[in-house]
């Protein structure tokens, strides 16, 4: 390589570096210009309330696409989020009301605790299955999950006849009070939901960059071939991905009924559509082995504070959607062409070094 | 220097890839009527000289002559109205589709309406199918084929193009003996109505047999251009191989130590039926370098996918150090001291998006794990480590792996092996795809390692390699240990004879080659 083009290649090098920075922080700044335009646009909207209200919708959303970001690095896609999210709602509230009938004339009631445990634990469950059907019957994961999203509803709606469990708020002398402590309690100004959020993400944070199965799911996402050949149990990180992603859907079942008091099987329609849309948007590749528990937490607070900006903005739900999906598109078009800058940018890097 | 007419003629042409030169200023002429032979060995540049004439690839420099005329073709659409028909390597068909819709893709009849016409699709197809007599019929789904049955229809395809030129990449790789025989016959027919063909194979003994006019490429370059009957194996060899010695890291004259490793009867079947390892038993001592030598097909790769534990159909046993491993799984395997080296380094060796750190680690993390946590120091210190031992060129091992050379790839794959402490090391081609520098360092490397009691079994299909790297050399063939030598009884012939056995129509007597 001659010297001349080499010279001209270090401007154009270093501004595109700054371009890539920008692109890299984009979820970021796609975030403080949410925040600013809101806050200008709308009253009231940064008022203590209102912050803690937004931050609380934004929670649902965040554990979902938790998940799902571990789902769509290994390179899958978990459809079934929204209807676990139904499901463990209705198993909470029924075993609040209900407790189990043994069918020999007792019934055991759990407390609260124990409720949530067996909740969490049909959760994992259901991702269970969804694993099983990936990594064992060969299922792709659009097509298994579909199905469990469709098996998870139904028996939702089985469960009470299409009713909602009404009035959770337990009998004391069955120990079953207190449910109402997940969606509605505080710990230190915070709602109880916010902490959960910060413990479970911190959690998922560090298994991403501390130990081997998070390597393990990244290596999964990049290359499954070569993954295998490396002794990387893939399908005991695929199991583990979408049992992860069914426990945060139950996490979210738990806190809905417990905010509302009620558990209604029609609960979480859609969610799953919600959270993929945050993971995306916080820089997670749908062809896998990319992505970040830290930008989809932001993606989460982006979509989260657009909807909730708007609406107090008074526009219309329909021009919401609108907004919603435009947003989405260009965050993924924007993360192509940082794709592209960015093999650029290495190619100069390359050519400079010689 | 013949009776033939020149139909095609290159001259000066060079076709430089990023960094890499294929082939160096080749003058090549394929002559009508006739079958132009071109062999060399892997690497050598066959392949890319090829693909420039079927159109695939543009040369760099130089000129392309059909029939006296100055050519250029923007494509390889362009190079078929030409008349220049190409039979792929890699087979290039749409499993999805029937066996007529493959031969007329791009070219479907159609009728009035735009319509295609499938019948008459069909109806021609049959004729060409039936020339190669292969009991296929037009409207079978190509997924549904033999790999052998495939390759008649790529070959059918190329026939049916009506070229005056057709390029033959190793036609026969998957063909049986009574396939091969009925090939020739199509190629004689072709040859008798003036077709000039091309054709590549590894297997000598086809080459003799059915050659008039043979190229020998060595490194980009054309060493020999002479008529068949002029030449003999020895000859072909001599040009392929030629005398220039290639940089080997000497031997050290160290003895290997005791038995390390054994295979007892390792099989695998074919999905197609048969074998595609056939009851392969071998034993390797630590120290010691066992190549395997053999052509592609011949069954090296599946070989070390069975003894790492990716098949689960495989049989046979192992053992390292005297005891059988009964794991069967990959990652239990490498737990016990076996690692391997694959020989697709995009596919199978690397996760291109990770960092060269994250793959130089991937498979050796429960290193440097206390409880669940990866300990940054230790894993960061064996990184650096592996860099400085392999002399792996990368400014940041944060860098992206994909950043690298090939070479340099070549090593962070060979580094991830050796993290994860190996007593037996599977190195399938390591040499395939790098430059010469970093050749000559991932052979020094090995013989580094096999004075350090590494026992290594490294597969190649380059006689060069295999002669000057092995304490002693295996041969496989269709699945089958046809031979194994040591390196003083060891002749190149011997070798190329023992990679034949069980291939092509011809009995092998000619040329058990004693040098």
């Amino acid at each position: 390589m001659t010297d001349i083009p080499a010279k001209a290649a270090i401007p154009s090098a270093s501004s595109g570096s700054l371009l890539l920075t920008l692109m890299k922080a984009r979820t970021f700044i796609a975030l403080i210009a949410v925040l600013v335009f809101f806050s200008i646009a709308a009253p009231n909207f940064l008022s203590t309330a209102n912050l803690i209200l937004m931050s609380k919708h934004v929670a649902l959303n965040a554990f979902l696409a938790m998940g799902m970001t571990f789902v769509i690095i290994t390179g899958g896609i978990d459809l079934s989020v929204g209807s676990i999210v139904g499901l463990c709602g209705m198993v909470a509230g029924y075993l609040v009301l209900n407790g189990i009938d043994l069918q020999i004339g007792y019934t055991i009631y759990f407390n609260v605790v124990e409720i949530a445990l067996i909740t969490l634990a049909v959760g994992i469950l259901i991702g269970a299955v969804n694993g099983l059907l990936i990594t064992r019957l060969n299922v792709a994961p659009f097509i298994a999950t579909l199905g469990v999203l469709y098996v998870a509803r139904g028996l939702a709606l089985l469960s009470s006849d299409g009713r909602t469990f009404p009035n959770l708020v337990g009998k004391p002398e069955l120990g079953t009070t207190g449910f109402g402590f997940l969606g509605a309690g505080r710990l230190l100004g915070l709602p109880v939901a916010i902490w959960i959020l910060i413990v479970v993400a911190l959690a998922a944070a560090y298994l991403a960059k501390y130990t081997p199965l998070g390597r393990h799911i990244f290596a999964v996402g990049g290359n499954e071939r070569a993954s295998r050949i490396s002794g990387v149990r893939v399908n005991t990180v695929k199991m583990f991905v979408y049992m992860f992603s069914g426990f945060c859907a139950a996490i979210v079942g738990l806190i809905i009924s417990s905010e509302l008091m009620a558990s209604h099987p029609a609960t979480g329609e859609s969610f799953e559509l919600n959270a993929i849309a945050a993971a995306v948007l916080g820089g997670t590749s749908m062809s896998g082995g990319r992505g970040t528990i830290g930008g989809t937490i932001v993606g989460a607070f982006v979509i989260g504070i657009l909807s909730d900006g708007l609406v107090m903005m008074g526009v219309s739900s329909f021009w919401q959607m609108v907004i919603k999906g435009l947003v989405i598109i260009v965050a993924v078009v924007v993360d192509q062409a940082q794709r592209r800058l960015q093999s650029r940018v290495r190619l100069m890097q390359m050519a400079k070094a010689g | 220097m013949s009776d033939h007419d020149v139909i095609l003629k290159l001259e000066d042409v060079s076709k430089v890839y990023s960094g890499t030169v294929a082939v160096k200023r080749a003058n090549f002429e394929v002559r009508k009527g006739a079958v132009n032979v071109l062999v060399g060995e892997n690497g050598a540049g066959k392949s890319t000289l090829m693909k420039i004439i079927a159109g695939v690839e543009r040369p760099t420099a130089g000129r392309i002559l059909l029939e006296g005329e100055d050519v250029s073709f923007s494509s390889s659409a362009d190079a078929v109205n030409r008349g220049i028909g190409m039979v792929f390597q890699e087979l290039n068909l749409f499993g999805n589709l029937t066996v007529a819709e493959n031969i007329f893709a791009t070219r479907e009849i159609t009728n009035r309406f735009r319509k295609i016409d499938r019948k008459q699709q069909e109806r021609r197809a049959a004729q060409f199918l039936e020339r190669l007599q292969a009991g296929i019929r037009p409207d079978m789904l190509v997924e549904d084929l033999r790999i052998g049955q495939q390759q008649l229809v790529e070959i059918a395809k190329a026939v049916s193009l009506d070229a005056r030129i057709l390029i033959m990449d190793e036609p026969t790789s998957a063909l049986s003996s009574a396939e091969v025989e009925i090939l020739f016959k199509v190629i004689a027919d072709l040859k008798a109505r003036g077709v000039a063909i091309v054709y590549i194979s590894h297997r000598l003994e086809e080459l003799i047999r059915i050659g008039d006019y043979i190229t020998v490429l060595r490194d980009g370059h054309i060493t020999g251009q002479e008529e068949m009957r002029n030449v003999d194996t020895r000859w072909i060899v001599r040009q392929m191989i030629g005398s220039d010695a290639k940089d080997f890291a000497k031997a050290d004259g160290h003895v290997p130590g005791e038995e390390i490793f054994r295979t007892h009867d390792i099989c695998l079947p074919r999905a197609t039926g048969g074998l595609a390892v056939d009851h392969v038993s071998l034993s390797l001592r630590a120290g010691e370098i066992l190549g395997i030598y053999g052509l592609m097909g011949a069954g090296r790769s599946e070989l070390f996918d069975c003894i790492m534990g990716r098949h689960g159909q495989a049989t046979g046993t192992i053992f390292i150090a005297g005891k059988q491993v009964k794991e069967r799984d990959t990652t239990r395997r490498i737990r016990r001291g076996l690692a391997l080296i694959p020989e697709d380094r995009q596919r199978e060796g690397l996760v291109s998006i990770l960092s060269v750190a994250s793959n130089l680690t991937l498979a050796s993390l429960s290193r440097f794990v206390r409880l669940f946590h990866i300990r940054g120091g230790p894993e960061r210190l064996a990184v650096v480590q592996m860099v400085r031992e392999l002399a792996i060129k990368v400014a940041d091992p944060a860098q992206e792996v994909s950043s690298l050379s090939g070479g340099n790839q070549q090593k962070v794959v060979i580094g991830k092996a050796l993290l994860t402490g190996p007593k037996v090391l599977l190195m399938d081609e390591p040499s395939r795809g790098i430059d010469v520098g970093a050749k000559a360092d991932v052979f020094r490397t090995m013989r580094k390692l096999s004075r350090d009691g590494l026992g290594i079994l490294f597969a190649t299909s380059d006689l060069d390699e295999v002669m000057a790297l092995s304490d002693r050399i295996a041969v496989m063939s269709n699945g089958k240990l046809t031979g194994m030598f040591d390196r003083a009884e060891a002749t190149e012939a011997a070798l190329v004879a023992a990679s034949a056995l069980g291939h092509g129509p011809v009995p092998h007597t000619e040329y058990t080659a004693h040098d």
